[in-house]
């Protein structure tokens, strides 16, 4: 079967849609790959949440810093114009609306924005939730990067999240690989709109899915 | 003005069974290695210890672990690829974890250095992690009731102090520095270099000495780096220092 976009063109496609001279944090993982696309006359200034607006690529090995890495620890560099502060002020630039859009990666998106992305609720599974409630919350525009779904067919943009909830309502973007969704409020309560489909037709993402798209 | 120390395994006396210690850091940036090595050194145990993560391989934090020397930890993100001794002790039952989403956690030990009881955030709003707190909407968006998390000790790592305890820190290594001070009881810090009074520009401190009460030197990778540059917080050779007697 036609497995639709690779995991770079999502990427790519991410960095297409974020809007000029933003704020942005990228999640740990597949979101941060976004920043391998973005081009510099996009002017984005990337924040990581450990404390560092302007944050630049990835350190190369013989310039590591040990005071200066990224939310996943690796060690990254410092464009002209950076900034550094502490942790509450850094989680403040979230939960105060500051920052435009973060990107996360997800287990499940309800059709409402609801994000589940940070425990499978297995029982023995030990819980860490890092800055991921936070950044759901807090960023003005959520994007969410994920296959669109499971490897065994089952669908993760869901009626109702059966994952543990990272944030409610949150999700205003979904990047998959066979197609973009917003997720808009029409007034009386959000709903998912196919806005771009890759690999399947419309009419095939519609059936496949448990959901009513606008 | 802070005490100096001579050592770590002094700075870090003021740590007793029971107490709730604040250990700074994010991974390895701004993590007080050698004071937490001391405290490994030191007989306290019984310890609530609030930090980012819960330890990493064999060494800091996760040997106290180990060792069965903290009977609870506060923390945002424990599971790591090499947090070995926590799992192990989380699934044997033999620590108590409170996961705390990390601005929560950060907004928590602000609140407490700055006085405030408690504070409504949307953060975990709708979570399993606001199961049984108050919540109330304001403004139409809902938020949960947070508490302030101060600490009996915190354990800190800057970059400079200056004689009467001013800090400024390196790059992201000042990460839970600055909210960590001030929610403690007693901070103690470990600096690369302990500097004269008004070596320091004060238009660049970051934490006032107020905060700070035991000040220990211990040399580590950051000295060497910041060695390479120029700190914008290093007064330039030459410039005018006014004194008590040109001032009055």
């Amino acid at each position: 079967m036609n497995q639709g976009l690779s995991r770079e063109e999502i990427a790519q496609l991410v960095a297409r849609d974020i809007a000029p001279g933003t704020f942005v944090n990228l999640g740990i993982g597949q979101p941060t790959t976004v920043a391998d696309y973005l081009r510099a006359d996009q002017g984005i200034t990337l924040h990581t949440e450990n404390g560092m607006l302007g944050m630049g690529p990835q350190a190369a090995p013989d310039e590591t810093d040990p005071d200066l890495v990224n939310a996943g620890k690796v060690p990254v560099t410092e464009l002209p114009g950076a900034s550094y502060f502490h942790h509450a002020d850094s989680f403040a630039m979230m939960r105060g609306g500051h920052l435009d859009v973060c990107v996360l990666g997800a287990f499940q998106v309800s059709a409402t924005g609801g994000l589940a992305n940070w425990s499978t609720g297995e029982p023995d599974a030990i819980p860490a939730v890092g800055g991921a409630m936070d950044l759901a919350i807090g960023a003005k525009e959520v994007f969410v990067m994920m296959s669109l779904f499971t490897k065994d067919g089952t669908p993760k943009l869901v009626p109702e999240c059966t994952y543990p909830v990272t944030g409610l309502g949150c999700v205003t973007r979904v990047y998959t690989n066979y197609g973009i969704f917003h997720i808009d409020d029409d007034g009386e309560r959000r709903r998912p709109r196919l806005v771009e489909a890759y690999g399947l037709s419309a009419e095939e993402i519609h059936n496949r899915l448990d959901v009513e798209l606008v | 003005m802070p005490e100096i120390a001579e050592t770590a395994a002094e700075a870090v006396s003021a740590v007793h069974s029971g107490a709730t210690v604040l250990l700074g850091g994010f991974g390895n940036a701004g993590q007080p290695m050698e004071l937490i090595d001391a405290l490994l050194d030191s007989e306290a145990t019984d310890l609530t210890v609030v930090n980012n993560n819960a330890g990493q391989a064999d060494a800091g934090l996760a040997l106290l672990i180990k060792e069965r020397r903290v009977k609870k930890i506060i923390c945002s993100f424990p599971r790591q690829a090499d947090s070995r001794h926590f799992d192990e002790a989380y699934r044997a039952g033999e620590i108590e974890l409170e996961l705390v989403p990390q601005g929560n956690l950060a907004e928590r030990m602000r609140a407490a250095g700055a006085g405030i009881g408690a504070f409504y955030t949307p953060t975990a709003y709708g979570t399993a992690l606001a199961e049984g707190k108050e919540t109330r909407e304001i403004n139409d968006r809902n938020y949960v009731l947070e508490y302030a998390l101060p600490g009996d000790v915190a354990l800190i790592k800057a970059l400079y102090a200056d004689e009467t305890g001013n800090l400024v820190y390196r790059k992201t290594a000042r990460n839970f520095g600055p909210v960590m001070a001030a929610a403690a009881a007693h901070t103690v810090v470990q600096v690369e270099e302990l500097l004269p009074a008004g070596a320091l520009a004060p238009e660049a401190v970051v934490t006032p000495g107020l905060f700070v009460d035991t000040v220990t030197v211990i040399g580590t990778d950051s000295g060497t780096a910041a060695a390479k540059e120029h700190h914008p917080a290093l007064r330039s050779q030459g410039s005018k220092t006014t004194t008590a007697a040109e001032g009055a």
